[in-house]
């Protein structure tokens, strides 16, 4: 027996028009802080291009490290968050945000292979700027606990976006395009630092 | 004869998840209400409140990476234990105003994230007192709408949710599923964090 596809989207079509009520938002933005959370990370390429730029790293670097970063980043990342919470200052948000794209960027670029430690605290360090840029813009009225989730949940997908395309430093041809990917986003953060300090 | 796999078949629970989310029902985070009756308002429950919903999925990767024994236990014990935690949360008045699940999140999340290869003693005594208190916070919320059955509800979804979710871990093979086992850990841990932090703010608003 097989099922088509039409068939299934036919039904989930029919389902979908049924005349429910609909009452998305009765508890006061649980939805909407969950897809704000979400949209955050992806709405700012400064942030984009940092968190895809720890995945390629993470990817060129190869075990642990290709695991050890990415874990690292959301923890502190929420340690950055919390502090912007909790209203402690952290000077120069955005020139912290643009030299995290720059230098990471730079590690991409030269391949560098420092001690795993060093990576980890220099990712870490980064974390907080675009930790404390997030945990300030909840938009009011809405979950705060949702938002956190969705955040979290999107820097990680960005992670793993750039472990995906570092999956390509298999072959040599790849090492060229990811050494290429960080002097470009090197690049980008150079144009962001210049936007921050305008 | 032995059917062969088509990756139809993985499109199906796919596209059936995508239009259940699309579907618009009633959200509500506590005291869901299904108009099934109390034993599917106490699934609902456990379905649609991310903090009791995470932390079961926690516990059941946590005893999935710890091998087939400690899943094994985990299946038994988090239903078992969040259902006494529930009876007693009955018994009691008002929320604590003290953010447990935040705390839970934290260190759920961390042992998973490190994979911190807890005996068995020490991973029963972990998952009891976790279960036990979040079972205890939905007793209280539980006392003024489905009670008992919505508890019997959440105890069943729990079991069916911890014993897919252990199997699942427990069954992965290739290294980076591993990995992502533990990052997904980072992800408790980082929300538990910022759950903490909001925590704070709240109280010093």
């Amino acid at each position: 027996m097989s099922i088509s596809l039409w068939k299934i989207l036919a039904a989930i079509a029919l389902l979908l028009i049924l005349p429910w009520s609909a009452f998305a938002h009765v508890q006061g933005g649980q939805a909407a802080g969950f897809i704000t959370g979400l949209e955050h990370p992806w709405s700012g390429l400064d942030h984009v291009l940092a968190m895809i730029a720890v995945g390629l790293w993470g990817a060129q670097l190869g075990n642990p490290a290709i695991w050890i970063l990415p874990v690292t980043f959301p923890i502190v990342m929420s340690l950055g968050a919390m502090m912007g919470l909790l209203g402690i200052p952290v000077p120069g948000i955005e020139i912290g945000i643009a030299l995290s794209a720059i230098l990471l960027g730079i590690m991409v670029l030269g391949e560098v292979r420092p001690k795993l430690a060093f990576a980890a605290t220099l990712v870490g360090f980064f974390a907080i700027f675009h930790g404390h840029a997030h945990g300030t813009e909840l938009p009011a009225g809405q979950s705060g606990q949702l938002y956190s989730i969705g955040f979290v949940m999107a820097t990680g997908c960005l992670h793993g976006l750039g472990i995906l395309v570092g999956v390509i430093h298999r072959w040599p041809m790849g090492k060229l395009i990811l050494r290429g990917s960080g002097g470009l986003i090197t690049c980008m953060g150079i144009l962001f630092l210049w936007q921050a300090l305008a | 004869m032995k059917r062969s796999f088509s990756p139809y078949w993985l499109l199906l629970p796919v596209v059936s998840m995508v239009a259940v989310i699309l579907h618009p029902v009633r959200a509500a985070a506590h005291l869901v209400t299904t108009g099934m009756g109390p034993v599917y308002d106490g699934i609902g429950h456990l379905l649609l409140t991310p903090e009791d919903l995470i932390i079961a999925l926690a516990l059941a990767l946590y005893g999935g990476l710890l091998g087939t024994t400690h899943g094994r236990h985990a299946l038994f014990l988090v239903p078992a234990a969040w259902f006494v935690g529930g009876l007693f949360g009955m018994q009691t008045a008002p929320l604590p105003d003290f953010p447990v699940a935040a705390l839970s999140f934290l260190l759920l999340g961390l042992l998973i994230a490190a994979d911190l290869r807890l005996p068995l003693s020490a991973f029963t005594i972990t998952a009891v007192a976790v279960s036990l208190t979040h079972g205890f916070l939905n007793g209280i919320a539980l006392k003024s709408g489905p009670a008992g059955l919505g508890l019997i509800g959440i105890t069943a979804a729990l079991f069916i949710l911890v014993t897919l979710v252990s199997a699942l871990v427990v069954s992965l093979r290739p290294p980076w599923s591993r990995i992502a086992v533990r990052v997904m850990g980072g992800w408790v841990a980082a929300v538990g964090v910022l759950m903490i932090g909001w925590f704070v703010r709240g109280n010093m608003a």
